[in-house]
């Protein structure tokens, strides 16, 4: 929309100049999808939200480990669905700031939620004196 | 911008050019501020969701979710959600065609599916409380009225800035200011998307399968 | 007073006349001078008729300089009160030994030691580090302000409204009692019922919202606003280390505002999270708030680190050593922060594989830290070294600051941890890192960029003697506590049975008194310089002979910083600039676009001052009626999208032509 015409032809003959990596160019050409990507988007989340709801309502599998590893597994796949769908998120977009910063607090949010668990199962294990069945009827 | 192609185009120059004589204009930095926001929200989610990961399993002698929770309402809850997501990208494509009445409508539509999505949400919680499984009844229900409470406030906020900005634009139409808040409240709304994928899958689908 | 107590309580909360601390003697005598003090302040804002000026110039500007001066006038003043905190506590302890009581008893000695750590860190270090970088980034960038302005603005008046909300602890009600990060259940309803704790969390909570909201600002101005040609490579260390700072706090806060909430849920909701009963697991919050609170101590370093490497390369004269070493160790430094958080909990029982972890990744933090000092060393090596004020507190803090690291890795083997955790040890650590860190890269900063904030250089007799009584008085302040630290003395005591530890505490108090000699010189310093302004004046905006682009304008400032946007070609862009015979642009000024002022920021500041007012006290329809104005003011302000003006060309070129007689008057 407001990207600037020329600046793509021009940014890697002078990679010495600031330009290509000030962000100038290719702002928000990026940034909006088309009918037909949001409605690619919508059918895959349908598709993908369907899926784990059937695995646990129906008892498809027997083994509950099987069951919530898809459960999760297909929540990660719908989330990247929507963050490219309906988020437009690409390398590109806003000088690729936007993906450093997913990326970058995607580790973050991978480090305190298993760091947490681990800390704390530790913490559970070593310094309540009950087992987690117990745990689950104390009062 | 293009005398700095022009200066730095000639580095063999003696003296170089050591300012621009014509205007600077930053690129906007609106979007990605708000994405940093995000962001930062996103930790807060973070948070919420580690809190239920440890706490989950502390029942306290109480309900479990797969006592609790009704899944078939949660299915509906998230087609709501997810139905509100793709009309607010039609909104987002009559913005780009500068169609004001349109977008205004399907604006509308999904600021109704948030409605509806919020009125489950608190239907649920109502039942919940009503049959003794409250927040403080135990670690478990506390880290699952927080956390799917804070979404659901989220959403109430969206909805609270999809009705202003409805306003804005049916007064201003669809100036630059307009479409670049509307394009902030579609990141917003759609990261709440997100956040529910989450919420559905570790909450509710985990905590059935016990 | 209605004699009907439901309504009174409806009306007020919980809020008493016994909420009035008049049976304390040492409240009142306090609450005495600062009414007297601030009273004497008001009449004479009037009597000069600054009111309006106040308002019009400072309250409710936009401008990125005015507000990082007005952060570090906050922090100054709430360097004054935590400081008070600290040489009550150093007299107590100094006295309350065999039997004697002491002056302060332990419900009051409690509330002192948490205030001071909740002040020195949210309300001394963070808004003078965010004034700091408030003032200096956009000038390094060649940017004319930040990227959101008014966000600028309202994040100051809430780090403000959370600082009055915690000073209004001091006379309506109480204190928390749970030292600075209130752990639980200590801080739970049960174990701390009054209004303490619920000033801390709201205290906390509208001040972080002001802090995640200027990092975010500061992180789009540095992505975004920076002058053509200024890669990342190029850009000053100080912008380097106020970036990574910035991501840091974006990346933080929001933990401890969520953690923060939680505690407040069963504070207020009866929730579960962090009690002993009901599936609550109180190690939960400890857990939580460290992972904010690690990186939080980098949040506060990393500035200070930033200014020392301007301060060096300034003062000697020479390109700082290891510009791409200096810039990876910072964001190294950055992403381990993120991981060592447990410990500060070794203690606390996860075991040996956990701990080994965390203890081997703390230890691992002193590399980058440690290539940080060899780049200043090797910086002043062979430098031609200018001994100014600024120099002075930076080699103090290179010789503190590696005594505070070396008994941090100490800290960091898990099994000496066993032995030293919550002793003074402990607090010898990092008041160590803190005041040798922070502290001392925060007065470097002030004597550094106070020329150009101001126009007038500080007065650098006085800055050298309250670097001196620092220097010294915090060498006798804590040297003694690691002493005691390590004979197993532990932290927040307010008495002591064996008299053989007096004399370290006496000592201990001495370097407080020491340091109190410090703050006043300095105050001094400020004095005497503002009087002596005219001899001390620089017309050149370069007083240092600067390396950076701040240096390239005017001090102070014009309103838009640079008339004309630098091209930046190198880094230490000024230094090259000079070099490579700059010569300053006298015409074809052109109208500078710029935003307006606006007073939404003070407004709804002030409104959440009265929402967690009425929060703490349970006023319930005094905290709904603010919160409806909160919001209602807030969407009445996106309604107006006039928001920035034009400066005229004329006033540019007036404002430049003046700039131009000055450097002509000097030659």
């Amino acid at each position: 929309m407001s990207s600037h015409p020329n600046a793509p032809s021009h940014a890697p003959a002078h990679e010495s100049a600031s330009h290509a990596h000030h962000g100038h160019s290719h702002g928000h050409e990026a940034a909006h999808g088309t009918f037909r990507s949001y409605m690619i988007g919508f059918a895959l989340s349908v598709i993908l939200t369907a899926i784990p709801f059937w695995l646990v309502m129906g008892g498809v599998f027997d083994s509950k480990l099987l069951t919530a590893f898809f459960v999760m597994g297909l929540g990660v796949v719908q989330i990247v669905v929507h963050m490219v769908y309906f988020l437009h998120m690409n390398p590109r977009s806003e000088g690729g700031w936007t993906m450093m910063a997913l990326i970058f607090t995607l580790v973050l949010v991978g480090i305190t939620l298993a760091g947490s668990l681990w800390v704390m199962h530790h913490l559970n294990t070593n310094m309540m004196p009950m087992s987690p069945e117990m745990m689950k009827n104390m009062p | 911008m293009s005398e700095t192609q022009v200066q730095t185009g000639h580095p063999e120059a003696e003296k170089p050019q050591f300012y621009l004589t014509e205007d600077h204009h930053p690129e906007g930095s609106t979007m990605l501020g708000f994405w940093l926001y995000l962001m930062s929200d996103c930790l807060i989610f973070a948070v919420l969701f580690a809190t239920h990961g440890v706490l989950g399993r502390n029942y306290a002698a109480g309900p479990s979710p797969a006592d609790l929770f009704d899944l078939p309402i949660v299915a509906l809850n998230t087609a709501m959600l997810l139905f509100s997501s793709i009309t607010y990208g039609f909104a987002m494509l009559q913005m780009e065609r500068g169609d004001k009445v349109a977008t205004l409508f399907w604006l509308a539509v999904t600021g109704v599916f948030g409605a509806i999505f919020l009125g489950l949400e608190l239907y649920e919680f109502s039942h919940l409380i009503h049959e003794g499984a409250g927040p403080t009844r135990s670690a478990f229900l506390s880290s699952f009225f927080t956390l799917v409470g804070t979404h659901g406030l989220h959403v109430t906020f969206g909805i609270i800035w999809l009705i202003t900005l409805m306003a804005q634009v049916a007064k201003r139409g669809l100036i630059p200011e307009n479409r670049r808040r509307l394009m902030c409240l579609s990141m917003f709304w759609h990261f709440l998307d997100v956040v529910w994928i989450g919420v559905f899958s570790f909450v509710y689908l985990m905590g059935v399968l016990g | 007073m209605f004699g009907n107590t439901t309504l009174t309580q409806f009306l007020f909360g919980r809020l008493t006349f016994e909420a009035i601390p008049y049976h304390e003697p040492i409240l009142v005598v306090t609450f005495i001078a600062v009414a007297l003090g601030g009273l004497a302040l008001l009449a004479l804002i009037t009597k000069y008729r600054l009111w309006g000026y106040l308002w019009r110039e400072w309250f409710t500007s936009v401008d990125h300089k005015k507000i990082g001066i007005m952060y570090v006038v906050l922090a100054l003043v709430m360097l004054l009160r935590g400081f008070a905190d600290a040489i009550m506590m150093r007299l107590q302890q100094a006295i309350a030994f065999g039997g004697n009581e002491g002056y302060l008893n332990p419900h009051h000695y409690d509330q002192i030691f948490t205030a001071h750590g909740v002040i020195m860190i949210f309300f001394m270090a963070m808004p003078f580090v965010t004034g700091l970088m408030n003032f200096v980034v956009p000038l390094q960038i060649g940017a004319r302000d930040v990227s959101f302005p008014f966000l600028n603005n309202f994040s100051f008046w809430m780090t403000t409204a959370g600082a009055i909300i915690i000073m209004m602890s001091l006379f309506v009600g109480e204190f928390a009692r749970t030292g600075w990060l209130a752990y639980p259940p200590l801080s739970g309803a049960d174990y701390s019922p009054g209004v303490g704790v619920d000033y801390y969390i709201w205290g906390l909570q509208v001040a972080g919202v002001g802090t995640t909201l200027s990092g975010i600002n500061l992180i789009a101005t540095i992505v975004k606003m920076r002058a053509p040609g200024m890669t990342f490579m190029k850009m000053p260390v100080f912008t380097w280390t106020s970036l990574c700072t910035n991501v840091l706090i974006v990346a933080t806060f929001p933990i401890l505002t969520a953690t923060l909430a939680l505690l407040s849920l069963d504070r207020y909701a009866g929730t579960n999270f962090f009690t002993n009963d009901l599936g609550g697991n109180p190690m939960m919050y400890v857990n939580l708030i460290w992972i904010w609170g690690h990186p939080e101590v980098y949040i506060l370093v990393l500035p200070a680190f930033g200014i020392f490497s301007e301060v060096v390369a300034t003062f000697c004269g020479k390109r700082l050593f290891g510009y791409a070493s200096m810039v990876y160790a910072t964001c190294v430094i950055m992403i381990l922060s993120y991981i060592v958080w447990l410990h500060h909990f070794f203690t606390m029982g996860s075991g040996a594989s956990v701990n080994a972890f965390f203890g081997i990744t703390t230890m691992i933090i002193s590399i980058p830290t440690g290539a940080k000092m060899f780049n200043w060393l090797f910086t002043m090596y062979r430098g031609r070294i200018r001994y100014e004020v600024p120099m002075y507190w930076t080699v103090g803090f290179m010789v503190t600051f590696v005594i505070g690291g070396m008994t941090g890795v100490m800290l960091a083997i898990p099994p000496a941890d066993f032995v030293l955790h919550n002793s003074l040890f402990l607090i010898a650590h990092f008041h160590n890192v803190i005041i040798g860190g922070v502290v001392f890269g925060l007065m470097a900063g002030i004597v550094y960029w106070w020329p150009k904030a101001f126009g007038y250089k500080l007065d650098p007799f006085w800055g050298k003697v309250s670097f001196w009584f620092w220097l010294i008085g915090f060498y006798v302040a804590f040297m003694p506590l690691y002493v005691l630290g390590l004979m197993g003395v532990t932290r927040r005591v307010s008495q002591f049975e064996d008299p053989s530890l007096q004399i370290w505490f006496v000592i201990a108090a001495f370097g407080a008194v020491l340091i109190a000699c410090g703050i006043g010189s300095f105050i001094i310093q400020l004095v005497v310089s503002f009087l002596k302004r005219d001899q001390l004046r620089e017309t050149t905006g370069d007083p240092w002979d600067g390396r950076t682009l701040e240096w390239s304008t005017s001090s102070p400032p014009p309103d838009y910083n640079f008339a004309f946007t630098p091209v930046v070609h190198d880094h230490d862009s000024w230094y090259d600039m000079k070099s490579r015979g700059y010569e300053r642009p006298m015409t074809g000024f052109k109208p500078i676009h710029m935003p307006k002022n606006t007073g939404t920021g003070v407004i709804l500041a002030g409104i959440s001052v009265v929402f967690a007012f009425a929060m703490i006290w349970y006023i319930w329809w005094l905290a709904l009626v603010s919160f409806i104005a909160l919001i209602a003011t807030a969407i009445g302000h996106t309604f107006n999208y006039d928001r920035d003006f034009h400066i005229p060309a004329e006033t540019v070129t007036a404002t430049e032509d003046a700039r131009s007689r000055l450097l002509a008057e000097r030659t």
